[in-house]
């Protein structure tokens, strides 16, 4: 069975920018494991031949006609933003 | 120690659709801040993208154009990363399954023809724009987030900074050409990065590149890339290694600047977006999209060498830009002799619009008044200093060249007897330059021949004046 170390749990929580303790890290690994162990009963079946699926609904071509429409109000947006200037959303920097 | 360049480009253009590529906000350059914006571009909670299909259609454009397999069936995966220039944590680009794979284009450097191979071309979506200031704050603008845009991926083929450097003209032309994108750098609708390792010439591995960036012209991919070779350079043949990191190159200086080494922290967690349904293209698809590729740099070049008679330099300076190429169609169809007509949108109308810092459509000279003008030259009513006088007025206010001759009265003075008048009043006046030409000066014939221009505006036929004025000054 694919095991999830608690490792692997700091590095995904990093990237996605949690902060988890180290006994978080364990109940975690645990879980993600047994999870994971799911995906293992795939392993078992024959796909050699079979083409990689992306969706589970056999939908294709679904396309829209190049035409502008429905542009969000700015006065609108900035309302909801914390803080903002001569039409910027302001942030703290970060690089 | 010898050391080979190895250079792969990743260039990305901006496509020239009315909207995003995943959302109907429209997508033109020069917007004021967050005017062109969707709730999709947010990534407001329930929002979800929509595949526009002009995107698809120019993505396919473009790589039919590149020599590339356009693929009957691909998909849009997410690539993940924080950054406030883009509200959904994840960019929609494609992983595995890429618009267009193994293409290549020619290039030529000093008369040598090359491939450089194409590995991929897909389709993605840009970010949106970040100004930072010092107060501890960045401003962002989201117009930009969701433009579509197509990442072109070489092979590492280029050897050497000129390579790259017409691989990007070659490859800019196409493009332009082809009507997808603008391609304009200082716009940003095509942007560059280079990757740079050397190896001892006669190795097979790669030696370790660094990624270069903020390429912002032709000229700084050329020298950054030089520069970069230096560096690497001293530091292999001191013993040294390279690093594995991205570098920026300095305008103000010249030289590559270290941004970030590259870690094993770049994890983007590619998977397929479920957003997305996937896309079949069909062989009525393909067919459709091939059928609306005009005539690509190369085969005008061809054309106009093997049809038109021009010199390689010609067809390949008039083919750089389609504007310029189709120009030359138009005046050559409209009668100018093709080896004129390329004599004059390579001289006088290119420095014209050097100096006035503008494109063709931005004057008002036409294909039909460049050509009118040119017929003229060419049957000899006007001489080619009135030339420059009425290229000046097609070229400024538009208009028929044989008009603004009529009207300014420029007919070109080709008849023997009113020349002949002219000159002997001339040479009646001017009895020491006549005894300085019989002394042997021959500077007194260049100072008659000034005299005859000036009273005739300029107008006398050139050849003639010298023949007439020789003529006359043995008779006496």
């Amino acid at each position: 069975m694919t095991k999830f170390t608690e490792e692997d749990v700091k590095y995904f929580a990093n990237f996605a920018r949690i902060a988890i303790s180290d006994e978080e890290a364990t109940t975690f690994a645990d879980i993600i494991s047994d999870l994971v162990g799911f995906g293992d009963a795939l392993k078992e079946v024959e796909t050699d031949h079979i083409e990689p699926m992306t969706h589970p609904l056999q939908l294709f071509n679904v396309l829209r006609e190049d035409v502008p429409q429905d542009i969000l109000d700015r006065e609108e947006m900035l309302a909801s933003v914390e803080e903002h200037e001569a039409g910027m959303i302001k942030v703290p920097n970060i690089l | 120690m010898n050391f080979e360049t190895i250079v792969g480009l990743e260039v990305h253009v901006e496509l020239k659709t009315d909207t995003k590529i995943f959302s109907p906000a429209p997508s033109h350059y020069g917007a004021e801040p967050n005017m062109n914006i969707h709730v999709t571009d947010l990534a407001y909670p329930g929002t979800l993208p929509t595949m526009n299909k002009r995107a698809v259609d120019f993505g396919m454009k473009a790589s039919m154009a590149l020599n590339c397999e356009v693929a009957k069936v691909m998909n849009f995966d997410r690539k993940h990363y924080f950054y406030p220039d883009n509200p959904k944590a994840y960019q929609i680009s494609q992983d595995d399954r890429p618009v267009g794979s193994n293409g290549w284009i020619e290039i030529e450097v000093e008369g040598k023809k090359k491939k450089i191979r194409i590995e991929r071309v897909h389709l993605e979506e840009d970010a949106g724009k970040l100004t930072h200031s010092d107060n501890g704050y960045s401003l962002v603008d989201l117009n930009r987030q969701g433009t579509p845009l197509i990442e072109i991926v070489t092979e590492a083929d280029i050897r050497s900074p000129e390579e790259a450097y017409a691989f990007l003209e070659k490859l800019k032309a196409i493009i332009q050409y082809t009507g997808v994108s603008d391609v304009r750098m200082e716009e940003g609708s095509l942007r560059c990065d280079a990757n740079i390792s050397l190896r001892p010439f006669g190795q097979k591995e790669f030696g370790t590149k660094t990624e270069l960036k903020n390429l912002n012209s032709f000229n700084f991919v050329r020298r950054g890339i030089a520069n970069e070779v230096e560096r690497q350079e001293k530091i292999l043949l001191s013993g040294g290694k390279i690093v594995q990191e991205t570098r920026r190159y300095d305008e103000t200086t010249g030289q590559t600047v270290l941004m970030r080494v590259k870690g094993s922290a770049n994890d983007y967690r590619f998977i397929n977006d479920p957003d997305l349904s996937e896309i079949h293209i069909d062989q009525e698809w393909m067919d459709r999209v091939r059928a609306e590729i005009p005539e690509l740099p190369d085969a005008r070049k061809a054309r106009y060498v093997q049809e038109l008679d021009l010199p390689e330099y010609d067809a390949h300076v008039l083919t750089l830009t389609k504007e310029m190429s189709d120009f030359f169609d138009a005046t050559v169809s409209a009668g100018a002799d093709a080896k004129l007509a390329s004599n004059w949108l390579m001289g006088e109308v290119s420095a014209y619009l050097n100096a006035e810092q503008k494109e063709l459509h931005d004057t008002a000279l036409a294909p039909e008044g460049l050509s009118s003008m040119i017929k003229l030259i060419a049957d000899g009513t006007i001489s080619s200093k009135i030339a420059k006088k009425v290229f000046k007025e097609l070229i400024e206010n538009g208009g028929n060249a044989e008009e603004i001759v009529k009207a300014k009265g420029l007919v070109q003075i080709s008849d023997e007897g009113t020349l002949r008048t002219i000159i002997t009043e001339i040479l009646d006046a001017n009895a020491q330059s006549i005894e300085d030409f019989k002394n042997g000066k021959d500077r007194a014939v260049g100072f008659l021949v000034g005299q005859v221009m000036k009273a005739t505006k300029g107008q006398a036929n050139p050849p003639l004046v010298n023949k007439i004025l020789l003529e006359e000054m043995n008779k006496r």
